[in-house]
């Protein structure tokens, strides 16, 4: 269904070319903005702007000085070298407290900031002792937020619409697992046979799936790293 | 940019759980079970138009889904009533293996039971011991009874189901229901060794049966050694002491007896066998004396007037007569 994506970013964080440097730490801020900044903002508690501003500055100073590109793959996962990196990039901020380059190199909106923000307000928990984990937790958020607006886009594009609600009616929306509505619910509202609405939510979970792999195996560095990310993570041998 | 809650999140994990069927004869519906096992299905066979119940177990290796394979393999020839049919067994592209069994319908062990008399509750019982001292006749081990894994029919049946854990006791031909076989042993070497990397929630597998029993119902023996059928009986134990009232009275000490035996700390303590537990409650209900009780001189007067109490009855009536007629005629 999607073009199956082989090559990660991180690979090219290094690259001697310059356009396709810029061009992984684009999309790797692009991947990784949400935790970074939800990061800063909850667990270091700081203002909407000082968090909007360090998450530019981050992955603007990551690229000017090649944090990322002393990833070693034998040491850590990507994404806790990033958290480590985080770290290390705001104990000198506070110790500086150097005045915050604003905007910064790479094109996050600010729109997108402002809502993230509100709904990290209104749903957010920083309860988690344990910042690796915690990081973890808005790392995959991030990751399914991305492949679940991917998954609307797709579905609109091949005429899968109503895939799109029912798995949102069934999968996403509910608050609990216990409130999810039955199949045959599902089926009345949508004027359709209990057995469409199974074969609707089984292409969506398929596409959703796919979407989610093709982006994991964008932000892995190797492909042991992603096969290790997709079975913590879903539980499953990619193909 | 869609908020992704953490109900969403936990739920989105489990959905990637769900498989794929689409190049199978199987359509997948809803969860209707989940175990350490793996997680249980509705679904539906195409070819035959009718409502099955699909497993699909835990990421497994090749060596592990071929065993699983045996398994089902080893299952699907048990038939009895009380062992839910296995009709198909098959590998998803994703490396987990699939077992398509009869969708069973009724209510678990424990809500059933609350509705029952202790007469109806043993008659129960009787049905479940039978089940699995069917299956330790053919060399398979439960591992996991408990009364979620129980169905009581609408008409007094039971089926026993997630027989996910079951282990053939051995390949070489013994049997479960023989006592002398039950010195510990170790499965075959198949059997051995931990499943990779399981997911959150499903647990890691010991040798042989797997230590992801439920509290409660697990023998003790099973989260440190390899088990055999002794395990089921202690879990049979704890089924039978959930179906005691509480509190007990002396007419019901001789089940407590039982109970105590088949969940003996030490294995060599228990019942051999499901079919000798069994027994020995019929032999409650039968008015005999339980072997797991030994009774005082009281105890087996009280229980010979109830068992025998009719021709008691009889012949004192007769006794009865007889004095009057002689009270009368002297």
């Amino acid at each position: 269904m999607f073009p199956v994506t082989r090559t990660s970013v991180i690979a090219d964080l290094g690259s001697v070319d310059p356009e396709a440097r810029a061009a992984a730490y684009e999309a790797l801020a692009r991947s990784y903005w949400q935790p970074v900044y939800a990061y800063v903002r909850l667990r270091r508690r700081r203002s909407p702007e000082d968090a909007q501003d360090l998450t530019q500055e981050f992955f603007t100073r990551a690229f000017e000085r090649e944090y990322l590109e002393r990833y070693d793959p034998s040491k850590a996962r990507f994404r806790t070298f990033v958290r480590t990196c985080l770290d290390g990039f705001l104990a000198n901020a506070d110790k500086s407290a150097a005045r915050l380059k604003r905007g910064g190199g790479f094109a996050i909106d600010a729109v997108d900031f402002a809502r993230f923000d509100e709904d990290l307000a209104a749903h957010a928990r920083s309860d988690d002792p344990d910042p690796e984990r915690w990081f973890h937790r808005e790392w995959v958020r991030a990751l399914f937020s991305d492949a679940l607006d991917r998954l609307r886009v797709h579905c609109g594009a091949r005429g899968h619409a109503r895939a799109f609600t029912l798995f949102t009616r069934y999968d996403i929306e509910p608050e609990s697992s216990a409130a999810r509505p039955t199949y045959a619910t599902l089926a009345r509202e949508s004027g359709i046979a209990v057995t469409d609405v199974t074969n609707e939510l089984a292409w969506a979970r398929r596409a959703f799936r796919e979407i989610v792999l093709e982006r994991l195996r964008t932000v892995c560095a190797s492909d042991a790293e992603f096969r290790t990310e997709a079975r913590d993570l879903l539980g499953i041998n990619p193909p | 940019m869609t908020w992704v809650s953490d109900d969403a999140i936990a739920r989105l994990r489990v959905l990637e759980d769900r498989p794929d069927f689409s190049a199978t004869r199987y359509e997948i519906g809803e969860e209707i079970g989940r175990g350490g096992m793996g997680i249980v299905f509705r679904g539906r066979d195409r070819e035959l138009d009718r409502d099955v119940a699909i497993k699909v177990t835990t990421l497994s290796t090749a060596a592990d889904a071929e065993r699983l394979r045996a398994e089902a393999r080893t299952l699907a020839r048990l038939e009895h009533p009380g062992i839910v049919a296995v009709h198909d067994v098959g590998r998803l592209p994703d490396g987990r293996v699939f077992t398509v069994m009869m969708l069973a319908r009724g209510e678990r062990l424990d809500a059933r039971a609350a509705t029952l008399s202790l007469t109806d509750r043993l008659r129960l019982f009787d049905r479940i011991c039978d089940t699995v001292a069917f299956a330790h006749a053919h060399g398979i081990i439960h591992g996991d009874l408990t009364p979620a894994n129980i169905i009581a029919g609408a008409h007094g049946q039971v089926l026993v189901l997630d027989w996910g854990l079951a282990r053939a006791e051995s390949d070489s031909g013994q049997r479960a229901g023989v006592p002398a076989q039950h010195t510990q042993r170790s499965l075959p070497d198949t059997h051995s060794g931990p499943l990779p990397d399981t997911r959150s929630g499903l647990c890691p597998r010991r040798e042989g049966i797997h230590a992801c029993g439920t509290d409660g119902y697990m023998a003790p023996e099973a989260s440190t050694q390899n088990v055999d059928a002794r395990a089921d009986v202690y879990a049979l134990g704890a089924i039978l002491r959930d179906f005691l009232p509480s509190p007990s009275t002396r007419f019901l000490r001789p089940l407590e007896s039982v109970v105590r035996r088949a969940r003996e700390s030490d294995p060599g303590k228990r019942y051999a066998t499901a079919a000798d537990l069994t027994a020995d409650v019929r032999r409650f209900t039968d008015g005999a004396a339980v072997t797991a009780h030994p009774e005082s001189v009281g105890e087996r007067a009280v229980r010979l007037a109830r068992t025998y109490r009719t021709p008691i009855a009889l012949v004192l009536a007769y006794l009865a007569m007889r004095g009057l007629l002689l009270f009368w005629s002297g």
